[in-house]
């Protein structure tokens, strides 16, 4: 059940403090250590095709799982933790064969946030605790071919994704959430479909949520997979009026920093960022420590560039504490106010006036 | 905003990946040639597009497939792709489909009313859904606005919807009023040039976010074949439109003529036919079309070598100013075998020939697609130097000796212009340093980065367009945040010293921001920052010299801020109306004394003015004691009381006064007055300007217009106002050449000043008898001539022209009023100065708290008031307000009248 006016709630707890986001969920599943069997759980024994890895599905077979790493981010001192609904659209469902499931993963996963959160918000009522809504990338891109030998070709578009999305978000909203996050942009055109999605199913409920956006820059070109610079990128964005901008994954604290000031000297809204934990290693794996990730945050905090912090790929409720613990004598960024100018972007920007 | 930023900020839509508009393209598409189809799109943005325009509005097209697959191949090419699109369709079903193709934010080309507001709004809606600006059509139900209001008309109703029922950001809408063909022949098409530029004027006065677009070609339909004239009309069209408003174009980015370049008497028709100058414009131009059309195609126009018959320097100058290549490394050569030096040729002849294009481009004569051609020249000129560049410093021996120093040179993100910054950079390299170029649109990070890596010694941005400056502050304090300590260099064409100085040094306080003028200045630059002993007392300097440009221009910049006229007006000066009972005057209507007694006046004389007549410093009658003019000052007083004497008993002049009180309300910032105590007739308003400075908010002080110390009619308070106006000067000219020798200056110069005085001491004395008297609000005043001096008394008598109302023009209401010229025999002449000189006119105020101040600057919220309040044109208002402007006015065509 949604808490009355969670919104304005939200908004004035922005207004105070820093947030706190939560952490890596795919991170926190691995600590559990699932087999095929643990994935597939008494429900889909008999799937035809397996289905480890798809961690979405465990808000259906494993839902105390779920509800326990919310409950480990939210005592860690996170004020908002993010459904486990990564991947919970039919484009990417369509892996294990399980599109059909879409709508009921996003009910689910929503319903197991919000008890969490609920339950959390009792415990801290200073504190009130927010769910939102993870709406992914896809696992396709729209604004690129997969096809080097025929760059008009497109494995999605536009009117696929928006169905794709706004059957997720109908699903998130029916679960109770709160917000809705579009995140780990690596191509805005899937996330302007998403935005369009979102819209739509507000509509279609007769409410209005705020929307936070996430991209993604992947690399020190300073740009998104599809090519737009950050500020591109929020021009392009920025009809959706978000309650937040910022960047998440694909890099660590210290190489995302750049961007993300390059963002927070353009956008009238607040910012967010939750970068990964440090870079893979030569394993693969992200090993930046809780106190070092917290200890580069922290100088974002102080310089006035955050109003949401938190955690992506590799960090776990130990980092979300040291982050709360660092960032929470900082004041929030302070939102400034943008020239109204024509603000267009191609991959760059293009500002008239 | 002045013309030449205007031009400056013109957007330039590639026009040529429209199908509906170019044969070429049209052709391509339908062969399914997009490889070539792209080639025009790259074409377009090299060529200087800052947006394109695509349209596959084709009957035998597929168009929504032919918009997709394009828009998909565009995408695919980072060099098309980095600029923004503009979806132009005139069916929705087509736009919508190229909306779902772009990932950046578009242009939508275009919707209207002409189906109705459902449509219209459904429409609207998706657009911003899809996040696209929008072009909106002056076209409604009943077709397409052809005449300025109805543009007006249909844009400010679309305005409306979109603001306030879509939410529709007003920067985010482009008003396309449609340009029409005109020269047609038929004489309803004349005025359609001129309907555009003034809908254009209007509309960016009625709604000053949005933008104004229009397609560009249409104008010239009639001349279709004769490229020539076609090119001339555009530019000339251009040229007054942008000026009007017209803030960006669907135009041929690689083809616009210089206006400077038609030839006079092309650009004379091409002006009477686009403003619609004389009934037969388009038979002239017809006329003379054929002679300007040489071959029919462009090229006729850079046939004309003439040109080549100048000195190689010109040649050069010329070559870069119209971007002509053709010749460029012929006369590149020449210029070396006359320098000592190949560098000598960039620094001379080519950089002066760069300066030519940057004042062009400043006074807004050349837009950037001219000005990247330019530059285009100019690289090639200087590739063509660079062996000789070589072979030279290999004879100088610079080669083997160590590297001076390591420069790192970018052109900040976000701006392509590069030229400057390569000339630098090959300057730098001739004396020795080592050049790290990191090419154009370079962001912050990579700069730093690199910076890091190589080691730099000095670090260069430059930029040509404003948001650089911007970027340029970010860069510095990405500098400072990461410990960088090397100086920073800032140069191109946006930069300045001041900006440097007050904008980006400030933060980057690790390392000394330095501003670099030209090409020509940064090795002098370089080197001294580089200099073991030098560079010390060099930086300090510098810091110094910023310092001081820095307090000037924050000093200068709280002087100049105002508030809005509304926010002033919240503020006015409140007088508490259930306090004041004020004195109704001893008559309504006017009185006339003529022949004012001199003797009269004498004794009321404020002799401190006089002395500063003199030049004479101090105050009356300290002066007198005065160590150092105290004898002259003595002297002066002597003569003078000596010729007031006789000024006096001879009755060398001739004194009038002619004094009026009406009944009186203030409405807002004027005064209406009434004939008589009914209050039922107006008989005139006067018209009051407020202060608008912007104050130190802890000093809480009034924004004071005189209309605020009179009741306002629902205050319920009769209040009055009194009007005066005074000479001591009839005569004056006849008593002079009467009595003094045209040499004797000092007599004479005496006499004005006495004269002067005496009309002063009129004012006053009237002014004391109206107190007293005639108006009777203070019968009991008893006041020494020292308190009327230091004016201890209640109310006030300011006069039109002075600071507390600085439009002389109101003398005429109040010449009206009181019938002066017939009463008082003081004329008016026509810039409102008053004949005699010897003369004083004002208004009377009586409220206790009525006082002087000064209106000071006023900005344009307030020109514009008051000009509706005085049915005046703003350009008017502006002429008569010049000295208080807080705000350069816009030049003024008399053509587009």
């Amino acid at each position: 059940m949604t808490i009355k006016g969670s919104a304005a709630t939200l908004e004035e707890a922005a207004q105070n403090r820093i947030l706190i986001m939560d952490g890596a969920m795919g991170t926190m599943i691995q600590r559990y250590k699932l087999d095929e069997a643990g994935y597939r759980g008494e429900r889909f024994k008999d799937w035809g095709q397996d289905v480890k890895g798809n961690n979405d599905l465990l808000v259906l077979t494993q839902p105390d799982i779920i509800y326990d790493i919310h409950s480990a981010y939210f005592e860690a001192g996170a004020d908002l933790a993010e459904t486990n609904t990564f991947n919970a659209q039919t484009i990417s469902m369509a892996d294990y064969g399980m599109e059909e499931l879409s709508y009921e993963l996003n009910v689910e996963a929503a319903k197991i946030a919000r008890k969490a959160a609920d339950d959390w918000s009792t415990k801290t009522p200073d504190q009130p605790r927010f769910v939102a809504g993870a709406v992914g990338p896809t696992n396709r891109t729209a604004s690129i071919s997969p096809d080097v030998n025929n760059p008009e070709f497109r494995n999605v578009n536009f009117d696929t994704l928006r169905e794709a999305y706004k059957e997720q978000v109908m699903g998130l909203l029916e679960g109770g959430v709160d917000v809705i996050l579009i995140e780990t942009i690596f191509d805005t055109l899937n996330a302007k479909a998403a935005g369009f999605a979102t819209l739509e199913a507000f509509e279609e409920k007769g409410l209005s949520l705020p929307i936070l956006i996430s991209g993604t820059i992947t690399d020190r070109s300073g740009r998104t997979l599809s090519g737009q610079t950050a500020e591109a990128f929020w021009y392009s964005i920025r009809h959706l009026k978000p309650f937040s901008v910022g960047l998440n994954c694909a890099l660590g604290a210290e190489l995302m920093r750049p961007y993300l000031a390059e963002l927070s000297n353009i956008a009238d809204v607040r910012i967010s960022a939750y970068p990964n934990a440090g870079l893979p290693n030569e394993m693969g794996e992200y090993d930046q420590d809780p106190e070092d990730m917290a200890a580069a945050l922290e100088p974002w905090a102080q310089d006035g560039l955050l109003n949401l912090v938190g955690g992506c790929c590799g960090s776990t409720p130990e980092h979300i504490r040291a982050i709360a613990d660092r960032v929470s004598n900082h004041a929030p960024r302070a939102v400034p106010e943008i020239a109204p100018k024509l603000r267009l972007s191609g991959l760059e920007p293009f500002v008239h006036g | 905003m002045t013309t030449a930023s205007a031009a400056q900020q013109f957007v330039n839509v590639g026009e040529r990946t429209n199908v509906t508009g170019s044969a070429k393209f049209r052709k391509l598409i339908e062969a399914d040639d997009y490889a070539a189809a792209l080639a025009v799109a790259r074409q377009q943005v090299e060529s200087g597009a800052q947006i394109i325009d695509v349209n596959m509005d084709e009957g035998l097209l597929d168009s929504e497939k032919a918009m997709e697959t394009f828009l998909n191949l565009i995408a695919s090419e980072p060099d098309i792709s980095r600029v923004p699109i503009m979806i132009d369709s005139s069916k929705w079903s087509v736009i919508e489909a190229g909306l779902k193709c772009v990932q950046g934010k578009a242009i939508v080309n275009s919707i209207s009313m002409k189906e109705g507001e459902e449509p219209f709004l459904e429409q609207a809606r998706k657009v911003r859904n899809y996040g696209a600006a929008v072009v909106v059509m002056a076209f409604d139900e009943t077709g397409q606005a052809e005449t300025a209001e109805r543009k007006v008309a249909i844009s400010e109703r679309a305005y409306k919807l979109l603001t306030e029922k879509v939410g529709f950001p007003p920067e985010d809408i482009i008003f396309d009023p449609n340009i029409f063909a005109v020269a047609t022949g038929i004489e309803e098409h004349n005025d359609y040039g001129v309907a555009f530029i003034e809908a254009a004027r209007e509309i960016k006065k009625r709604m000053p976010l949005v933008h104004i677009s229009g397609g560009v070609s249409n104008l010239s339909f009639s001349f279709r074949g004769n490229e020539p004239v076609r090119q001339a009309m555009h530019s000339v069209f251009l040229y007054h439109a942008i000026q009007a408003g017209m803030d960006m174009g669907i135009v041929n980015a690689g083809q616009l003529t210089l206006y400077d370049d038609i030839p006079e008497e092309l650009r004379t028709l091409c002006e009477d036919v686009i403003l619609n100058r004389n009934d037969d414009g388009t038979e002239g131009l017809l006329e003379a079309a054929p002679r300007f059309k040489g071959d029919g195609s462009v090229k006729q126009t850079k046939a004309d070598l003439t040109w080549r018959e100048g000195a190689v320097n010109q040649r050069l100058t010329h070559a870069l100013v119209h971007g002509i290549n053709e010749f460029i490394e012929e006369d590149t050569e020449l210029a070396r075998q006359d320098a000592d030096k190949p560098l000598e040729v960039i620094e001379g002849p080519l950089m002066d020939g760069m300066n030519v294009v940057g004042d062009l481009f400043g006074a807004g004569k050349m837009f950037l697609p001219q000005v990247v051609k330019s530059a285009r020249v100019m690289k090639q000129a200087v590739a063509y130097l660079q062996p000789y560049l070589e072979e030279e410093k290999r004879r100088s021996g610079l080669e083997n000796k160590p590297s001076a120093g390591k420069i790192l040179m970018a052109t900040v993100k976000g701006d392509v212009h590069d030229i400057g910054k390569n000339i630098v950079g090959v300057v730098l390299q001739c004396n020795n340093y080592e050049v790290i170029d990191l090419g154009v649109m370079v962001p912050a990070a990579k700069i730093l980065e690199a910076a890091k890596k190589e080691k730099a010694d000095v670090i260069g941005l430059s930029g040509l367009i404003t948001p650089s400056l911007d970027e340029m502050c970010f860069v510095a304090a990405e500098m400072e945040r990461e410990g960088f300590a090397c100086p920073l260099l800032i140069g191109g064409a946006t930069t300045s010293r001041v900006h440097t100085a007050v904008k980006i040094n400030p933060n980057y306080d690790k390392g000394q921001t330095v501003y670099v003028l030209d090409a020509s200045r940064a090795v002098g630059v370089v080197s001294k920052l580089m200099s073991d002993n030098d560079s010390a007392p060099y930086i300090q300097s510098i810091k110094d010299e910023y310092e001081t440009v820095r307090t000037k221009h924050l000093a200068a910049e709280l002087k100049k801020k105002r508030i809005s006229l509304a926010d002033a007006r919240a503020n006015k000066f409140a007088i508490d109306w259930s306090q004041t009972q004020p004195t109704k005057p001893t008559f309504l209507g006017t009185k006339i004394l003529k022949k004012y007694p001199l003797s009269d006046l004498v004794e009321t004389i404020d002799w401190t003015p006089f002395f500063q007549t003199w030049e004479l410093k101090g105050r009356y009658p300290r002066i007198l004691d005065d160590n150092k003019v105290g004898a002259e000052a003595r002297k002066l007083l002597g003569d003078a009381k000596a010729m007031l004497k006789r000024m006096v008993e001879e009755n060398w002049v001739t004194a009038n006064a002619v004094i009026g009180f009406w009944p009186a309300e203030s409405e807002g910032d004027d005064i209406r007055l009434f004939g008589d105590e009914t209050r039922s007739e107006e008989i005139a308003m006067l018209h009051t300007l407020r202060q608008q400075i912007a104050r130190d908010p802890t000093r809480d002080r009034a924004h004071t217009a005189l209309a605020d110390f009179i009741a306002p009619k629902d205050s319920g308070v009769a209040d009055y106002i009194g009007g005066f106006a005074v000479t001591t000067g009839l005569g004056d000219e006849a008593a002079l050449e009467a009595r003094f020798d045209k040499t004797d200056d000092y007599n004479r110069i005496m006499f004005k000043a006495l004269c002067d005085r005496l009309a002063e001491a009129l004012a006053e004395r009237m002014h004391a008898r109206v107190r007293k008297e005639f108006w009777g609000y203070a019968t009991d005043e008893a006041l020494s001539n020292d308190d009327l001096i230091a004016e201890k008394y209640n109310g006030i008598r300011p006069a039109p022209g002075y600071p507390a109302q600085p439009d002389h023009t109101e003398k005429a209401t109040l010449w009206k009023l009181l019938d002066v010229e017939a009463q008082a025999n003081i004329k008016l002449t026509e810039s409102f100065a008053m004949w005699p000189a010897a003369s004083v006119s004002g208004l009377y105020f009586s409220h206790p708290e009525s006082h002087y101040f000064g209106v000071g600057k006023v900005e344009r919220d307030q020109v514009a008031d008051y000009a509706q309040r005085k049915s005046w044109e703003v350009h008017q208002a502006e002429r008569w307000l010049a000295p208080v402007l807080n705000y350069s006015p816009q030049v003024r065509k008399k053509s587009v009248a």
